[in-house]
């Protein structure tokens, strides 16, 4: 484990290191730009906190307002505009009728993101897996430009293909053969709309907008396995799959984790491409195939009509559903990089695993 | 040195017949990755096929008639110009900051939080940009708050891809900078960021493609805009790419759905030229890294 964990250490000798151990007195120039640099350093820490500080700001009024419901309830409606009397609760104002419930957003949310990862995770790693056993090198890099491809494309073409391709050909061919399924799975009953919107086919485009995220961090680490032990596991008379799952296998595991946990976060967080596919119907789905929202899916949708409140308070609901998006993936973001500081950091992707 | 009895299958056909089974499940894993990733690519194109014709480069998507582009990439590529300019000097200095001169703690502490904001959802920037910048701030819908929006977004590829660029310089240069006593300014100018600034280069670019293929940070800020963009950094909505796709391709006929298809055709070439574009920069580097190493 010793070894392990030293050849997956990121950086050799860290050569910054060097400097600073020979460091002299510093110039005025020096100084200066070690202090601009410095203040550069520190914006992305002042960004994350003044986006959570806004919207914990805007947010209060609706937290009082909604108060548990706001989890309990499935009922989102950002009230009646035209209607001449207001609902008030502890003293906030909002139109009538308003009642900010997310638990239909928070279901769509979980389900969505959760079905896309327990799919993405083992295509990632078998994908990679094979990738880096069997296909010959000449061939690697051209077939890892898929993955670049995949990691590529934005958010809103993957919507664009979804609504308009993938959904009706699930709806016309796959659906229908999933259905017989229902007499095990109980969910997998039902009707499904014919150009596949709903929340199957918005988990399945998450799963390959979450690949590149989790395969590209599998792929950086099984370079990295210590070819002693694997040499030596085969030498022992192991077959090939015997060593990925005595050597390679536990050697990736935290690195897995740790990128499952950040795919996780994206595909929370991912709105256009799952406002397009998901069917934005204000009710948690009725099957697996059912028309959902989620929460990132509903700002953006509905912002817009909360711009006409003039109580400003459905602005505020759309900032109370912002807070609890960024509070979970945040929490993912966090998980998956205090896993991963214990191996390396710079397996780990910043960005869409571009 | 800690080890662990693994218990392999006796019967040796046994462990073929598994071994195949679970290698069989690896190669299907690998075409789920590889089919969908050729698919979307050539269906957006194969759709939008008829419908690019050079008029997409000089109509503005307010002709009924024959509505085009030229509005949504000019937008877009102004978007990018801003990114580039407040993104960029912000994203590098922080890179030479955390490569340089941090130490060790702070270091660690400020590349965590940078990483983290990197993983903040796209719409939550753009709703907080919404209610600060365009509502707070009364900027209204504006480039500006766009800008911002893309910055933010983007400021932690950036700033990553300069710490690495950095560190990555062989230790040797590094070595003769300070056997000649050279300032550390200096060092950096003259010894460090000629081979640093390939990579540099590349992550601005790859940076660029990420905010050329966002669009929910933008609904709210940039807001959209018909007509050419136009100088003015407040209360100036401005089209982009990703909006056509999203909002045409909610609309019914085949004009509004053709116009879709031919900005998802247009933004996915762009993306797709700015990161292999920025791939190949990378690999040049690596190349001319390695010679300088001695």
């Amino acid at each position: 484990m010793i070894l392990v964990r030293r050849r997956a250490g990121g950086l050799p000798a860290g050569p910054a290191r060097v400097a600073r151990t020979h460091s002299h007195e510093l110039s005025t120039g020096d100084r200066v730009l070690q202090w601009v640099s410095g203040a550069a350093a520190t914006v992305p820490l002042a960004g994350l906190l003044f986006i959570t500080i806004i919207l914990v700001v805007w947010a209060i009024p609706a937290i009082i307002y909604s108060g548990g419901t706001f989890f309990t309830s499935d009922k989102f409606f950002i009230g009646n505009f035209y209607n001449p009397n207001f609902s008030s609760v502890n003293g906030v104002v909002a139109p009538f009728g308003a009642n900010y419930g997310a638990l239909t957003f928070i279901i769509g949310t979980m389900t969505s993101s959760l079905i896309a990862l327990v799919l993405a995770v083992p295509i990632s790693v078998g994908g990679v897996l094979m990738l880096s056993e069997w296909i010959p090198r000449q061939l690697e890099g051209p077939l890892s430009t898929f993955l670049e491809l995949l990691a590529g494309i934005p958010s809103v073409v993957f919507g664009f293909w979804g609504l308009t391709v993938f959904g009706p050909f699930l709806g016309a061919h796959v659906f229908p053969a999933l259905s017989h399924l229902g007499v095990i799975l109980p969910f997998f009953k039902g009707s499904w709309a014919y150009n596949g919107q709903g929340l199957l086919t918005a988990s399945l485009v998450l799963t390959l907008m979450i690949i590149p995220i989790i395969a590209s961090t599998t792929r950086q680490l099984v370079r990295r396995v210590p070819v002693l032990a694997t040499e030596g596991a085969l030498a022992l008379g192991m077959t090939k799959y015997e060593v990925v799952r005595v050597v390679t296998i536990p050697y990736v595991r935290t690195g897995i984790i740790a990128s499952a946990l950040l795919g996780w976060g994206r595909a929370l967080g991912e709105t256009i491409a799952v406002l397009l596919i998901i069917g934005m119907a204000n009710n948690p789905p009725v099957n697996v195939y059912g028309t959902t929202s989620t929460l990132a899916s509903t700002i953006a949708a509905d912002l817009d009509s909360a711009l006409g409140d003039g109580t400003g308070m459905a602005v505020r609901a759309m900032a109370l559903l912002g807070l609890l998006l960024l509070t979970m993936s945040l929490i993912t973001n966090l998980a998956g990089r205090l896993v991963v500081r214990r191996i390396s950091s710079d397996a780990l992707p910043v960005g869409r695993g571009v | 040195m800690h080890f662990r009895w693994v218990v392999v299958s006796k019967a040796p056909r046994l462990r073929h017949i598994r071994g195949v089974g679970f290698w069989i499940l690896c190669g299907l894993a690998l075409l789920l990755i590889i089919t969908p990733a050729a698919a979307i690519v050539i269906s957006v194109l194969v759709k939008a096929a008829p419908a690019l014709k050079w008029t997409l480069l000089t109509n503005t998507t307010q002709n009924i008639q024959n509505p085009g582009l030229q509005n949504a990439i000019l937008g877009t590529l102004a978007l990018s110009l801003g990114v580039v300019i407040v993104a960029g000097p912000i994203g590098i200095l922080g890179g030479i900051y955390l490569a340089e001169f941090a130490p060790r703690r702070l270091g660690g502490t400020l590349r965590f939080f940078s990483e983290v904001l990197a993983g903040v959802p796209s719409i939550v920037i753009g709703l907080v940009a919404y209610t600060a910048l365009v509502v707070a701030l009364h900027w209204g819908f504006s480039i500006l708050s766009a800008i911002i929006a893309l910055s933010l977004l983007t400021l932690p590829y950036i700033v990553k891809t300069t710490e690495v660029s950095f560190t990555q310089v062989p230790r040797s240069l590094r070595e003769a900078a300070i056997a000649l006593g050279l300032s550390r300014i200096t060092t950096i100018r003259k010894v460090l960021l000629p081979p640093a600034l390939p990579g540099i280069i590349s992550g601005m670019v790859i940076a660029l493609a990420i905010s050329t293929g966002e669009t929910a940070p933008l609904l709210y800020t940039a807001s959209f805009s018909q007509s050419n963009p136009t100088a003015g950094l407040f209360h100036n909505p401005i089209g982009y790419l990703t909006y056509v796709t999203y909002y045409y391709v909610q609309l019914p006929g085949a004009q509004n759905q053709a116009l879709a298809s031919a900005a998802a055709a247009v933004t996915i070439l762009l993306v797709l030229l700015l990161i292999f574009g920025g791939r190949a920069i990378t690999a040049r580097q690596r190349k001319m890294v390695a010679r300088l190493d001695v």
